[in-house]
């Protein structure tokens, strides 16, 4: 009987977290989906409570407790900018618990499973573990706690592939035995914690967008085998939205940066693309100090902010919000044109504006701005690089050829923030530096922009 | 007592459940994207209803251990997740200044 209302409650959860995905749509009732979604894991977790196979409450409520008390400030105190180190964070841990179960349940029952089931608890605890190892790659280099550049070493994609292969091989071993293996079982733990290692490793900063998005995947993914185990239709479907969702958003990232799926599913992300030698042709980059370049602004009626990973490495978000509000008071009329791509993660250039408050509908996606920028008098270009480069238009020889970019070269000025004349992440020179229309103003995109409103 | 798994069932839901999220999630603006992977992270916590099973199912040390384990791990992730999720989403803000 109790098992009826049990099911009944996990219905409404379900229910409710497709319908927190569908708020979440559109900004107007985003919040809501929130609500939604957390409400419906709050029903799932007391239904779960009230389930007759939970026999003791003590070491729950302990657990609950510490979880509740590290995941509160972990939510409330993390600054904005922190976002994406934040939910790799988050992946890590929700990936540990698929993980922990999975090989509980092999070593507690594991001789009760047939070799489907088998079968199934490997790829959760595979897709566990290596979710939990990656995700806490991607949090150290997103936190720069470990080296942002990609770390590469050579025959990486073959011994990347080889501890894949066996971890598969040791799955099927597993499902096939008769009997529970817990040595091989150790093993393949060790195996799957491995290769999320090795699969993060070679990736750099500015493919983490896809990077976060597949680890999303993995973990609903992991979450959603554990439902089939356990027959819980309410997992299953949870993990699955998760899944779908990380599977979304990482193509769409792919596209972004002109990468096929297939490669980065398999890891081989972030080949670091060894500098192509720069096509200077003996031109000169021509530097100004902000005071020049606060002269464009004269006479300008429509401008154009391209945010990239140095506004929020430069914690710029405030001083750009400064600026185009100075300019705003003018009649200029002042939008951000912004690349998928920008930044550490899936919108993370949204996060940022809307946290120095600007109103979100000037924020313009890719297709909608490149119309305006032959109409627009000035870019400015805060942070960003390979996402402007003219070079994935007109160089079928440059390893951004065929990348959808922001086209800010058909403006008529471009206003260049950079904090040094080091190349983009794919190390490719940037033709726009040299164009007569360009100035370029060296230095940390803070201190640029305040001398620049200084000088309004 | 035999583990047995009711696949067809729970296949049904798996792929209609995953084509509803391809659906849903397509229709998400990308301005949204952000606040988008950390519900669907926090959504995805749902190993925690695992987690409390094997944590409270009294069983051997081992069950407890990993079970305490799994539901502080995925007790962080749902309640960071949601929370975070409002804190960026309260951020969104239109305003009428012009």
């Amino acid at each position: 009987m109790v098992e009826h209302w049990v099911q009944l409650a996990y219905l409404v959860a379900a229910t409710l977290f497709i319908l927190s995905l569908r708020w979440m749509n559109e900004v107007r009732t985003a919040r809501l989906g929130n609500w939604a979604g957390s409400i419906g894991m709050a029903i799932a977790v007391v239904a779960t409570l009230g389930k007759p196979e939970i026999h003791s409450f003590l070491w729950i409520g302990v657990a609950l407790v510490i979880g509740v008390a590290i995941g509160t400030p972990m939510a409330l105190l993390m600054p904005m900018t922190a976002v994406p180190q934040r939910t790799a964070l988050s992946h890590a841990f929700g990936a540990l618990a698929a993980g922990l179960v999975g090989t509980a349940e092999y070593y507690l029952r594991g001789r009760t499973l047939g070799a489907g089931a088998t079968a199934i608890l490997c790829a959760e605890v595979l897709l566990g573990f290596l979710t939990f190892t990656g995700s806490l790659l991607a949090f150290g280099k997103l936190h720069e706690i470990l080296p942002t550049r990609p770390i590469l070493y050579p025959g990486r994609n073959f011994v990347s592939l080889a501890v894949l292969a066996l971890a598969i091989l040791s799955a099927f071993w597993l499902a096939s035995a008769p009997t529970p293996h817990g040595i091989l079982f150790g093993f393949f733990i060790v195996l799957s914690l491995l290769f999320g290692v090795l699969l993060v490793l070679p990736i750099g900063g500015a493919d983490m967008p896809t990077v976060i998005s597949i680890l999303n995947a993995y973990a609903g993914l992991s979450a959603s085998f554990m439902g089939f185990l356990l027959n819980n239709k309410l997992l299953i479907l949870a993990g699955a939205l998760d899944g779908s969702s990380g599977l979304i958003l990482s193509i769409q990232m792919c596209k972004a940066m002109n990468r096929s799926f297939t490669n980065v599913l398999f890891g081989a992300v972030g080949h670091a693309v060894e500098t192509a030698a720069p096509h200077r042709d003996g031109r000169s980059i021509q530097g100004y100090t902000p005071q020049e370049a606060s002269t464009v602004f004269e006479g300008a009626r429509a401008v154009v902010v391209v945010p990239g990973y140095g506004m929020a490495a430069a914690q710029a978000q405030h001083v750009v919000k400064e600026l185009t509000d100075r300019l705003s008071s003018r009649g200029v009329d002042v939008k951000f044109g912004i690349h998928p791509v920008a930044g550490r993660m899936p919108g993370h250039m949204n996060v940022l504006l809307a946290e120095a408050d600007v109103s979100y509908d000037r924020l313009v996606e890719m297709e909608q701005i490149n119309p305006l920028f032959p109409e627009t008098d000035v870019v400015i270009i805060v942070g960003a690089n390979d996402i402007t480069n003219p070079a994935a238009r007109t160089r079928p020889d440059s390893p951004l050829y065929g990348m959808p970019i922001l086209e800010v070269d058909k403006a008529k000025t471009i206003l260049f923030i950079k904090r040094s004349m080091a190349t983009g992440f794919a190390g490719v020179d940037n033709d726009l530096f040299y164009l007569s229309k360009t100035m370029m103003v060296f230095g940390d995109a803070k201190k640029v922009l305040n001398e620049l409103i200084a000088a309004l | 007592m035999e583990q047995q798994i009711d696949w067809i069932t729970n296949l049904y839901v798996f792929v209609l459940a995953s084509f509803v999220g391809l659906e849903l999630i397509h229709n998400v603006s990308r301005l949204l994207h952000t606040p988008l992977m950390s519900l669907t992270n926090a959504i995805s916590s749902i190993a925690l209803v695992g987690s409390l099973l094997l944590a409270g199912s009294g069983g051997s040390l081992l069950a407890v251990l990993l079970g305490t384990a799994a539901v502080i791990a995925s007790s962080i992730n749902a309640v960071g997740g949601f929370l975070i999720t409002d804190r960026i989403l309260r951020m969104f803000r239109k305003k009428n200044d012009r």
